[in-house]
């Protein structure tokens, strides 16, 4: 079959990254012609602004250079714009009359800067303010004149006004709107803004209505008149009162257009399906977004459609804006206006330079508007996105993600005030300035580039926030963060949640079927998917899903822990955190036996042998005679306990044996991640239950209960669920609480995120105020848990294989056969 | 010349698993099964922190590194990018479901390659 054509007209950011992701999933299926009308490659075009400001160079931003084209077989007509598109003949035609035939069309024109219809907008030293040529141009005015006008007081008009004031002329700005920015701001920040930036040395009229252009005696524009008859001088006239989606071809072969080329959710264009259109110029859902992250969702998704894979939708983004003026920090998202329904939270200090105001509805944010102090603004962005209810930190809510303690290592939370060396990933040694760098260099736009390349906030995940922030201030203002519902992983775009429904709504029961039915693109999956899938098939199904182990990690699947060395770690279970002497007698014999290294007291109350010969692990688990204590598992861990009303002079309860109680009921309990309870005889808490999923306090007069508590990487204190007065009472309220996390919790997902997703309130509901809830859940886990084997001892009902015990010896040398080389051989290197 | 030496049976490998080949020197050789039957050999070593990629879950016609998820290609043993490095590949055959490797790669290939330590022997090294 012959190669198929595809044809690029614009060779913007939008296009050029539809590109790369096609040629990431489909290299090789299209020959691929770019015509662009610059004389560029594909350069970013947010950072012009910087590049006016004599912050960077033009070379700095270029994003892909002309080798990227020639490695990639692209043909690049850079400076030759296209004139015309004939659809029946299936080809374009560009001005200096050269031609290209396509198979597909993806249209990536891009915008127009909107021109104010009014006399003497054709003068020399009128231009707008869109690509290279127009920077350059500006940088060339500000070297011979002197006086300036931007009209428009939006966006780009700033950033070209503080550009241009920043060389030296002197600029004013004609807003015919109340206050700047009416599209980003509200009217206070607006006005905090427009005196931040008159200190600075700019000019502004606002309100005033521009009436013709007037030419000098040289012909160029010498003056801005307005509709009260007054005049400013201008030698150069910046006309940056909006963009209009750039659909003059489009239109003229006959595509639907209505603000944009009209595009479905496959970006396919609704009236040809040959063509597709992507970026500034494409009209989704009745909007042509101006950012630059929902463009780049959209060119995943159409990748996906021209590489033929057919599968992705793009079904709309949430945006935020900053302005990328160094030294003024301003930022709004969604629908900062408020309006009927909602409330406001505001923080003014018109002194101190501050302004900041949050809007919700319906216990949700919706909107935010900051000026002065935007660190939080990723936050704010996220918590908006993700639709969270903030009843529960409404209080602290305007203070920002530091005040509920969801920063970085070491507290550290404000990304602007480290230093380049300062660490912002402690667990790979991510400085600051090497996030920067590669965020730069590598042109990168989003947490999970970010995240591939620096491997920055890929571990442990506390640095989001920091890394989001970086992100904000170094790619440039236009930072919109991905869609609120992830992927489960690259394997397939659903999230944990459709998954999950899938599987309970189709009686999904293996693996297989699961990617079957839900036409994953990748045959098996991959490590990310397959142990979360596997999860969630056998918490849905308990009884009657079959497990895969080789959808486990290696610690489940070898039931020890894997050590950096690719030794084992041994953690026998010890009921409540009690031992005897049998047991410490019996464990020193395998320590002495095994040569095992290293014994150590872990703080779960338990022993643990490390450095363990994976070869040994079955012997050792046969002479310690002891439970597994299932410490290498997403699954009960251990149930912490103090001595108790049985020892201790303040104990009020037996604390010990609830412990024990608790820990016999529920171990063996595969769960979203590990579950860590404890158990305290007293409020002074010895067993330290505030910090653990499940916690049981004694007092008087019974027991309480907290949950979603977390010791880890941030230290989350747990949140009341109950109060109960028997020991079956606190058996029943912990294990139907566990069970609802494992129905409802997604793989990898704690207790303490889960009730955050979920809200404490919605457990509540559930478990204190629904008694015959309550009970189901109890046995439906009792039910899952009922008879489930030991994996140290019961190898084939828990599918131990015990084959990866045993390495492979290679026969004896003498049995070398000589076999001959066969069509078989396909593995052969 | 390849001296093929058999090894085991493809049947010994789990499917989408793993076995490890004890050599006389060296550290061992991983043995994968991809789920068209296929079986690959690469040095059970990831090029990142030397973890026992036999342990790894496999997929694809690759394997995640059991200690930092690093992905492993089986046709050439690099690690899939952003990340960088290579393990090195053995030559491996099938017939009449017999896995076979070459007698002189076992004996003679990266040899110098030794695992990561851990525990108190790092100090009594160091």
């Amino acid at each position: 079959m012959k190669t198929m054509k595809l044809v690029m007209v614009g060779n913007g950011m939008a296009g050029v990254r539809t590109l790369e992701e096609l040629l990431k999933i489909a290299p090789g299926l299209y020959d691929i012609t770019v015509f662009g009308a610059e004389p560029h490659p594909n350069y970013n075009r947010i950072l012009l602004s910087p590049v006016l400001a004599g912050e960077q160079t033009l070379d700095e931003i270029v994003l892909n250079p002309l080798s990227w084209y020639a490695e990639q077989g692209i043909t690049l007509h850079a400076g030759r714009k296209v004139v015309q598109i004939d659809r029946v003949k299936r080809l374009v035609r560009a001005d200096d009359g050269s031609e290209a035939a396509y198979d597909r069309l993806l249209l990536a024109t891009g915008s127009h800067p909107f021109i104010l219809p009014v006399p003497g907008r054709d003068l020399p030293g009128v231009i707008a303010y869109r690509d290279i040529a127009d920077t350059q141009a500006m940088i060339d005015a500000a070297t011979r004149y002197r006086h300036a006008v931007v009209i428009g007081g939006g966006l780009l008009g700033l950033e070209a006004a503080n550009g241009l004031m920043r060389r030296g002329m002197q600029v004013t700005v004609v807003h015919i709107q109340p206050w700047l920015m009416e599209r980003q701001l509200d009217d206070v920040a607006g006005r905090l803004l427009q005196k931040s930036l008159e200190d600075r040395g700019l000019k502004f009229l606002i309100g005033a209505q521009t009436q013709a252009l007037l030419a000098g005696a040289n012909g160029r524009v010498a003056a801005v008149q307005f509709k009260d008859g007054t005049e400013v001088p201008a030698d150069l006239v910046v006309m940056a009162a909006g963009i209009r989606p750039n659909t003059d071809l489009a239109e003229a072969c006959g595509l639907h257009c209505a603000r944009g080329v009209v595009v479905n959710d496959t970006l396919q264009t609704i009236t040809d399906p040959r063509i597709y259109a992507v970026g500034e110029c494409a009209a989704h859902r009745g909007i042509a977004y101006g950012l630059v992250a929902p463009l780049f969702e959209q060119g995943k998704v159409c990748a996906t459609h021209l590489g033929q894979f057919g599968i992705g939708r793009y079904t709309g983004s949430q945006t935020s804006t900053k302005l990328k003026v160094t030294g003024i920090d301003l930022f709004s998202a969604g629908q900062f206006m408020g309006g009927a329904g909602t409330e406001e939270i505001v923080l003014s200090d018109p002194a101190g330079g501050v302004y900041k105001k949050l809007v919700l509805r319906d216990d949700k944010l919706v909107g935010a508007v900051m000026y002065g102090d935007t660190v939080d603004g990723s936050w704010y962005f996220k918590l908006l996105r993700e639709g969270r209810k903030v009843a529960d930190i409404r209080d602290h809510l305007m203070f920002g993600e530091s005040n509920i303690g969801d920063a970085g290592h070491l507290g550290q939370n404000k990304a602007l005030a480290m230093a380049d060396s300062d660490e912002v990933c402690g667990c790979n040694g991510v400085t600051k300035g090497a996030i920067c760098k590669a965020i730069k260099e590598r042109g990168l736009f989003t947490l999970d580039e970010v995240r591939k390349h620096t491997k920055a906030s890929a571990s442990c995940g506390s640095c989001t926030g920091l890394v989001e922030q970086l992100l904000m201030f170094t790619a440039g203002g236009d930072y919109s963060a991905s869609p609120k519902r992830k992927a489960l992983c690259g394997c397939t775009e659903l999230g944990h949640q459709a998954v999950r429904d899938a599987i309970r709504e189709h009686h999904l029961l293996t693996v297989d079927s699961v990617y079957r039915w839900l036409d994953w693109r990748t045959p098996n999956g991959c490590a990310t998917c397959r142990p979360a899938v596997n999860y969630y098939l056998i918490s849905t199904w308990p009884k009657e899903a079959q497990d895969d182990p080789q959808s486990r990690f290696i610690n489940e699947r070898s039931h020890a822990n894997i050590q950096k060395d690719g030794s084992y770690s041994v953690i026998p279970r010890m009921w409540g955190g009690e031992t005897s002497a049998e047991e410490l007698r019996r464990i020193a014999d395998v320590v002495d036996k095994y040569q095992i290294p290293t014994v150590k007291v872990t703080g779960g109350q338990r022993l643990d042998m490390l450095g363990v010969k994976k070869e040994d692990l079955p012997a050792v688990w046969h002479d310690l005679g002891m439970p597994s204590g299932h410490a290498y598992a997403k699954a009960l861990r251990t149930v912490k306990t103090c001595v108790g009303s049985e020892w201790c002079r303040f104990g009020t309860q037996d604390s010990t044996q609830m412990g024990k109680d608790l820990e016999r009921a529920l171990w063996r309990m595969y769960a979203p991640h590990k579950v860590k309870l404890a158990v305290s005889g007293c409020p002074r808490n010895c067993a330290e239950a505030g910090i653990k999923d499940v916690g049981v306090i004694g007092v008087d007069s019974g027991w309480e209960i907290v949950i979603a508590g977390n010791g880890g990487i941030k230290t989350e204190v747990a949140q009341f669920l109950a109060k109960v007065k028997t020991a079956d009472e606190v058996l029943e309220y912990s294990g139907a609480f566990l069970q609802l996390y494992r129905l409802e919790g997604w793989y990898l997902e704690r207790t303490v995120h889960y009730v955050h997703r979920v809200g404490l309130d919605h457990v509540k509901r559930r478990i204190v105020e629904d008694a015959a809830g309550r009970q189901a859940l109890w046995e439906q886990l009792q039910f899952a848990l009922d008879g489930e084997p030991d994996p140290w001892f019961d190898f084939e009902r828990a599918q131990v294989d015990l084959r990866q015990f045993q390495p492979v010896a290679p026969a004896a040398a003498g049995a070398v056969a000589a076999a001959p080389a066969s069509a078989h051989d396909k593995a052969l290197a | 010349m390849k001296r093929w030496t058999p090894i085991c049976g493809v049947a010994e490998i789990p499917l989408l698993g793993a076995r490890r080949v004890q050599r006389e020197r060296g550290l061992p050789v991983a043995l994968f099964r991809t789920a068209e039957d296929h079986v690959h050999a690469l040095l059970d070593r990831c090029p990142h922190r030397g973890g026992p990629l036999s342990q790894g879950i496999v997929f694809g016609t690759a394997v995640a590194c059991p200690l930092h998820n690093w992905t492993i290609e089986f046709a050439d043993g690099q690690a899939r990018a952003p990340d960088q490095g290579c393990t090195p590949v053995f030559a491996c055959k099938v017939e009449a479901g017999q896995v076979f490797l070459d007698a002189d790669e076992l004996a003679t290939l990266a040899l110098d390659l030794a695992a990561p330590l851990a525990g108190p022997c790092r100090h009594a090294t160091a």
